[in-house]
């Protein structure tokens, strides 16, 4: 059984910079981080070392006081060189100073043949302990998964339809066994769906998974968020609870148990309009992108993102890609002033909307160079009609997001929060005339409604 | 343009806090933000880029629709003029005429609204909202050319602060608040706002037989005398306007009325830049005519009084019904605000408008009084549309 969907609501943000199918040879940074922050919903990060430790790739860094069975571990092999903490001592960074071969902590190892016969148990402690777990995120909240939870399915979208995002069949090239074998995995969980691109080619490894219902979904972006095909497929209702996984995550659960080691090696989009030749480049999990922008990207003021420029996170040169990044965008600042910029026609500025002066709706297919401008300030709201218009679920935004505003949690829960998440409703913030912070205020929301 | 924007930056520091002027922030900041726009970029999480679209450009996206109805209304207060003092004066002469008019009453409306506007963005500290650019116009262009300047100040700071700065400024509002000031002056100074009052005659007397009569009114007069209306339009300024109740005429709007609104033509230029530009829902607009003309249509079969006998397509080139379609109705903050709650909301606004107009002559202009009925029925419509579905959600929970 498989579903075809075909979804028209949305908008596709078609930015210059995308990056070429081939792999830049930079050299590996010094330094990787694991980032407590990048895990929704931590609730009190605990050390496993202390500075000065010498780890192994998959040796434990860290873990969350409410499920310490689920480990975090190192993406390489190394010195813990530093543990950088915020405000009330908080952990933001630990950091790794790599060696220059890297060696693994060794977990059970099994053939393909075996995996079927591997009873969940064992699987659930090879994954939890390996450090592979948290890439499997839970719905409704978009937290790490629990392991005590048993989902009603589990969703894999294998393909990424934000702005300059990698291609999922390249980033896994070659990886079609260990794809396979996460899949063989995770279904001990549940039933595996795998969503694949309705629009255009899919790697064989996705289109011609076993083991796994397989989706063909097709449209403008949010088609390839998991959230939305999840809407179509099996909607969400309270109290249920689903799995979602990255193709990449699902690779690695893959390898940890053919090659029983926790393999962070990763190949990474390096995109955007102020990268000189965007493609992309070997590393690892939450690699120091000093390296990478090193010599590639263009002079001026520019913005380094970790993930793309919707629901990605603004960081220095100096700082760590997020665990579930496979992309770093690189765009110009948007730290000036522009005379009656709010009035003159432009063809440069793109924009959903059709308004006075806003001529992009006559090229579609122009790549746009955009800058971080807010272009305007926030207001309240006014424009009706514009979120419902590119999210493509039955679902209203606009009163969702007044509902969390009022912290009306009846409201909230009967409006479909548990369907979605940050990245579902970046796009409403994206063509938001009144320049709210939507995410961050449905964040809010599924906080308080977390918690109640 | 640099030395512009030198100037702001010496100036800005005596507005920031500690600066002595800091009271004043707001005021100096709306006057920044029009001149530049701001440098501000998106947060560390969340999107990275914007849209490129703000409130200041999907306001003056209505101005501009507006501003077709504004240039006829300028030409046809001064052709409306000369017309009832028998004269035949050049184009120009019309349009001075015109602009002497009505310049005043625009400049009135945005002085006193902004002047408010500005006062509570300083008590409240907030920034300046876009919303009375809108509103501003509105009100000019929904008055008669000959109210005294001083009910235009008082209605547009009545509307401002009761319609709107009470419910918390632009986007809180529950009522229109141009309409809100139209209504204000047709409850508090009726002889101002109807009867004869639609063109300026001046001292020079009008012509013989003139009539300042509407085509509303004649609806009104028609249930008295039992005339045919569309014989008594077609008859109607005889010797010194002939023709002027014509239905072509009608739609082209050469006749008396408020500013702005007695031309359907330049309404419909302004629906179309709405429409096109996407800041006016079409499904609002549309759905007023549909509403209109089916209950126009609907009465005209069953028949009873030559009012309600008259052919619905009059009906909507008529009074206001096309300006209040396209610039009242459409108003996002005070329509509904879900999609399928916008078709019934229309619908009903047009639907309503006949029933006044026809049923109750006594309040010519009909469309006034529905859609600020309709606005305070919106949230309704939209709580039914709304609690479809949570119920679509929760029926599928049980599956």
């Amino acid at each position: 059984m498989s579903e075809t969907i075909k979804l028209k609501k949305g908008f596709d943000i078609n930015l210059a910079g995308k990056a070429e199918k081939k792999i830049a040879d930079l050299p590996l940074p010094e330094t990787f981080a694991v980032k407590p922050t990048d895990f929704v919903g931590i609730a009190q990060t605990k050390l496993n070392v202390k500075e000065g430790d010498t780890v192994k790739a998959g040796s434990p860094l860290m873990h969350d006081k409410a499920f310490d069975e689920i480990l975090y571990t190192s993406p390489v092999s190394g010195e813990v060189a530093e543990i950088v903490r915020g405000a009330k001592r908080k952990i933001l960074e630990i950091r790794i100073l790599a060696d220059k071969e890297v060696s693994y902590e060794s977990f059970n190892q099994y053939s393909e043949s075996e995996l079927g016969s591997v009873s969940k148990e064992d699987a659930l402690a090879q994954m939890t302990k390996s450090g592979v777990w948290p890439n499997i995120i839970q719905r409704p909240y978009g937290l790490v998964a629990n392991p005590a939870d048993t989902p009603r399915a589990i969703f894999i979208s294998a393909f990424d339809t934000h702005p300059l995002a990698p291609d999922m069949g390249f980033i896994l090239e070659g990886q079609d066994k260990y794809f396979q074998a996460g899949i063989d995995v995770l279904a001990k969980f549940g039933a595996v769906h795998v969503n694949i691109d309705g629009n255009s080619e899919n790697a064989a490894m996705f289109s011609g998974a076993k083991n796994a219902q397989i989706n063909k979904v097709s449209g403008p972006h949010p088609a390839g968020n998991v959230g939305v095909q999840i809407h179509h497929i099996a909607p969400i209702n309270k109290g249920e609870i689903v799995w979602t996984v990255h193709p990449y995550g699902v690779a690695q659960i893959g390898k940890v148990f053919l090659e029983g080691k926790y393999d962070a090696s990763k190949v990474v989009a390096l995109a955007g309009s102020e990268v000189k030749a965007p493609q992309y480049c070997r590393t690892y999990t939450g690699a120091a992108i000093s390296k990478m922008i090193d010599g590639t990207v263009k002079g001026g003021h520019v913005r380094f993102i970790s993930g793309n420029v919707l629901t990605g996170e603004h960081i220095n040169s100096n700082s760590y890609l997020g665990f579930y990044d496979n992309q770093l965008t690189v765009i110009p600042e948007g730290d000036y002033y522009e005379m009656f910029g709010w009035i003159l026609p432009t063809t440069n500025k793109l924009s959903f909307h059709r308004a006075f002066g806003l001529l992009s709706f006559l090229s579609p297919n122009k790549e746009y160079k955009l800058d971080t401008n807010t272009r305007g300030q926030e207001r309240a709201f006014v424009q009706t009609g514009t979120f419902e218009k590119v999210t493509p679920m039955d679902i209203l935004p606009t009163y969702l997001i007044k509902a969390i505003m009022a912290e009306d949690y009846d409201e909230m829960e009967a409006l479909g929060i548990y369907e979605v998440i940050e990245e579902d409703l970046a796009l409403c913030e994206f063509v938001d005339v009144s320049k709210h912070d939507v995410q961050s205020i449905l964040r809010e929301g599924l906080t308080l409604i977390k918690n109640s | 343009m640099k030395f512009v924007r030198d100037a702001l930056d010496k100036v800005k520091p005596h507005f920031e806090k500690g600066g002595k002027w800091e009271k004043f922030y707001y005021i100096y900041e709306a006057h920044e933000t029009l001149l530049f726009v701001p440098n501000t970029t998106t947060r560390p999480t969340g999107v990275q880029v914007r849209d490129a679209i703000d409130m200041k450009r999907m306001m003056m996206t209505v101005i501009i629709a507006m501003l077709p109805c504004l240039l006829f209304g300028i030409w046809n207060a001064g052709h409306q003029h000369y017309l009832a003092t028998g004269q035949t004066p050049e184009l120009i002469g019309e349009i001075i005429a015109g602009a002497i008019l009505v310049i005043p009453i625009v400049v009135v409306s945005y002085t006193v609204g902004l002047g408010i506007e500005f006062t509570f963005a300083t008590i409240r500290r907030h920034d300046v909202n876009e919303g009375f650019l809108v509103t501003g116009m509105l009100i000019p262009l929904i008055v008669p050319a000959t109210i005294p300047l001083w009910q235009v100040a008082v209605a547009t700071a009545f509307a401002v602060i009761i319609g709107k700065e009470v419910f918390g400024g632009t986007g809180m509002n529950i009522l229109n608040v141009a309409l809100t000031a139209r209504a204000f002056l047709y409850f508090a100074y009726p002889s101002q706002i109807s009867g004869d009052v639609w063109s300026y005659v001046g001292e020079k007397g009008a012509v013989d037989a003139y009539s300042g009569a509407t085509p509303l009114a004649i609806g009104a007069e028609s249930l008295a005398t039992g005339e045919n209306m569309v014989g008594s339009l077609n008859s109607f300024g005889q010797g010194w306007a002939d023709g002027m109740y014509s239905f072509g005429n009608m739609f082209m709007g050469i006749m008396p009325g408020s500013i702005g609104e007695t031309s359907t033509l330049m309404c419909l230029i302004g629906a179309v830049i709405l429409i096109a530009s996407g800041v006016g829902s079409w499904k609002v607009i549309v759905s007023v005519f549909a509403g209109a003309f089916a209950m126009a249509s609907f009465i005209s079969m069953i028949g009873g009084n030559p009012y309600i006998e008259l052919p619905a397509h009059y009906h909507l080139v008529m009074g206001g019904l096309a300006f209040g379609a396209v610039f009242m109705a459409s108003d996002p903050v005070t329509a509904a605000q879900t999609e399928s709650g916008k078709w019934v909301y229309g619908f009903l606004i047009g639907v309503l408008t006949i029933i006044i107009r026809v049923f109750n002559p006594a309040y010519p202009e009909g469309i006034m009084l529905a859609v600020l009925l309709m606005n305070v029925f919106a949230p309704l419509i939209d709580y039914f549309v709304v609690e479809a579905n949570k119920k679509r959600r929760l029926t599928r929970a049980t599956v």
